[in-house]
């Protein structure tokens, strides 16, 4: 039986949500939250969505979205155009070609996997912004961002799950 | 005819990684790419931020304004629990600033009768560009904000963004309705400024945290804790005589400054149009009842002794 169009629409709705979640996040991150000192050290969300959908389902977050993601937050934030592309493409890379440890793992050595993942990021990144201005950036700063950006991993990842369970059960 | 397929899938597997590796290499290659382009075309780099950044100012508005709502409603019961305090506070400021209110006739009136002497010809009025802080885009990297003005408001490049407390930054990229801020924190902010009674001249660069630093200070020139930052005007960047900060630490790492502005509680931020040169008169008080809001909540900053 061929799926009629209704199906196929449906079917190419879900199959964009990861893209759209990742960058719906990349915005909802900007958002002004008038919170003291909070700015400063807004948590990477982007990477938690990069992250998870390497790891689950990485057809639907192709390398190219991932590319054009990080732009997109490059753009927005300001950073040095370029920088989160090339960060969150190492995070999909080593995630991708470490595919074979995270299928079936706990929710707990996903979180430790991406502790590690996300500090190799934020070192790429320093370094990189470091190199673009040829000064030293600040190191502390993109520490703390790690600390929060590993905080509040379980949550977003959490809901991502609930998502992937409720919509892309068969995608 | 299993076999075809089976054939096929063994030759093309290998490729098709292949393939897709050089792609992901290319890709990263892509990133680097774009680092460099950026160092090296910075005015491309800039109108490609304003255009996206149009695109999704109005999903932004839309977004900071409940958060904004409930952040205002936050801080109206903090505000209702500190109501005794608040009212001590302000029984004290009344009567320090009755006392200043007099200096300030007396001076005002000197002031007009030197004028009315040397000649004096009074520099242009600046006008306002009033916008909503729509994003506040943070991160470790870069110190900015955007709001929802742009071309089309009046908003040009290089215009200083201030609330009532003080001068917060300047407007580095403009889209139709839309324009990015770069705060005073930001690691590529350089303002001159004065410092203190004596007037001595210094660059206030941000370093990307809270607290920016003092540079190129003349040599034998000493500034102390305390003392009072504003804009010089020279360059022509700024208007002169924006207030900034204040000096916070004086140590062997350098002078660190303390900004008059808190950045988690700008919603509202005025462009100041002041054309080429001149010299800027502050609104005077009541002119604008969002910056009066402002200024109250923070202390005593501009009301120093002299």
């Amino acid at each position: 039986m061929t799926p009629g169009p209704w199906q196929r629409m449906d079917l190419l709705a879900r199959q964009l949500t990861p893209s759209m979640l990742t960058l719906a996040l990349v915005i909802i991150n900007v958002v002004p939250l008038h919170i003291p000192g909070f700015s400063r050290v807004t948590p990477l969300l982007p990477l938690i969505a990069v992250y998870h959908w390497a790891i689950f389902r990485p057809r639907l977050l192709p390398a190219y979205a991932v590319f054009l993601i990080g732009l997109f937050q490059d753009i927005l934030t300001g950073a040095p155009i370029g920088v989160n592309a090339f960060m969150f493409l190492a995070v999909y890379g080593s995630v991708l070609s470490q595919k074979r440890f995270f299928i079936g793992k706990s929710f707990f050595i996903l979180w430790l996997g991406f502790s590690l993942i996300a500090a190799g990021a934020a070192v790429i990144s320093w370094v990189l912004v470091s190199a673009f201005y040829v000064t030293l950036v600040e190191p502390r700063t993109v520490f703390f961002q790690y600390l929060l950006t590993l905080g509040v991993f379980p949550v977003v990842a959490w809901l991502f799950l609930r998502w992937q369970r409720a919509f892309l059960r068969l995608v | 005819m299993q076999q075809r397929p089976r054939f096929v899938n063994r030759l093309a597997q290998p490729i098709r990684n292949l393939a897709q590796r050089f792609a992901f290499l290319g890709l990263l290659m892509a990133a680097v790419g774009m680092m460099i382009l950026g160092k090296v075309d910075v005015l491309l780099m800039d109108s490609v931020r304003a255009h996206v950044t149009d695109t999704v100012a109005p999903i932004l508005d839309a977004l900071s304004r409940p958060i904004d709502s409930v952040s205002r409603a936050v801080d109206q019961v903090r505000e209702l629990a500190d109501l005794r305090g608040e009212n001590q506070r302000l029984r004290e400021n009344q009567a320090r600033l009755l006392q200043w209110q007099t200096v300030a006739r007396n001076l005002e009136a000197e002031n007009k009768i030197l004028k009315g002497l040397l000649n004096y010809v009074p520099g242009p009025e600046p006008n306002f560009i009033t916008g909503r802080v729509i994003a506040d885009t943070g991160g470790a990297f870069a110190h900015g904000l955007i709001l929802n003005a742009g071309a089309r408001d009046g908003v040009v490049k290089g215009q200083a963004a201030i609330t009532g407390d003080g001068l917060i930054g300047r407007v580095a990229g403009v889209g139709d309705r839309s324009a990015r801020i770069l705060l005073i924190t930001d690691l590529n902010s350089r303002i001159p400024v004065f410092i203190g009674p004596d007037r001595t001249r210094a660059i206030l660069a941000g370093n990307n945290s809270d607290h920016p630093r003092l540079i190129h200070l003349a040599s034998g020139e000493t500034v102390s804790a305390g003392d009072r930052i504003i804009t010089s005007g020279h360059g022509g960047a700024f208007p002169p005589g924006l207030p900034v900060g204040q000096v916070a630490s004086v140590n062997d790492g350098g002078i660190s400054v303390q900004p008059f502005v808190r950045r988690d509680r700008l919603e509202v931020v005025r462009l100041l149009d002041f054309g080429l040169a001149g010299i800027l008169q502050l609104p005077k008080p009541g002119a604008d009842p969002q910056s009066n809001r402002k200024a109250g909540g923070h202390k005593g900053a501009q009301a120093r002794k002299p």
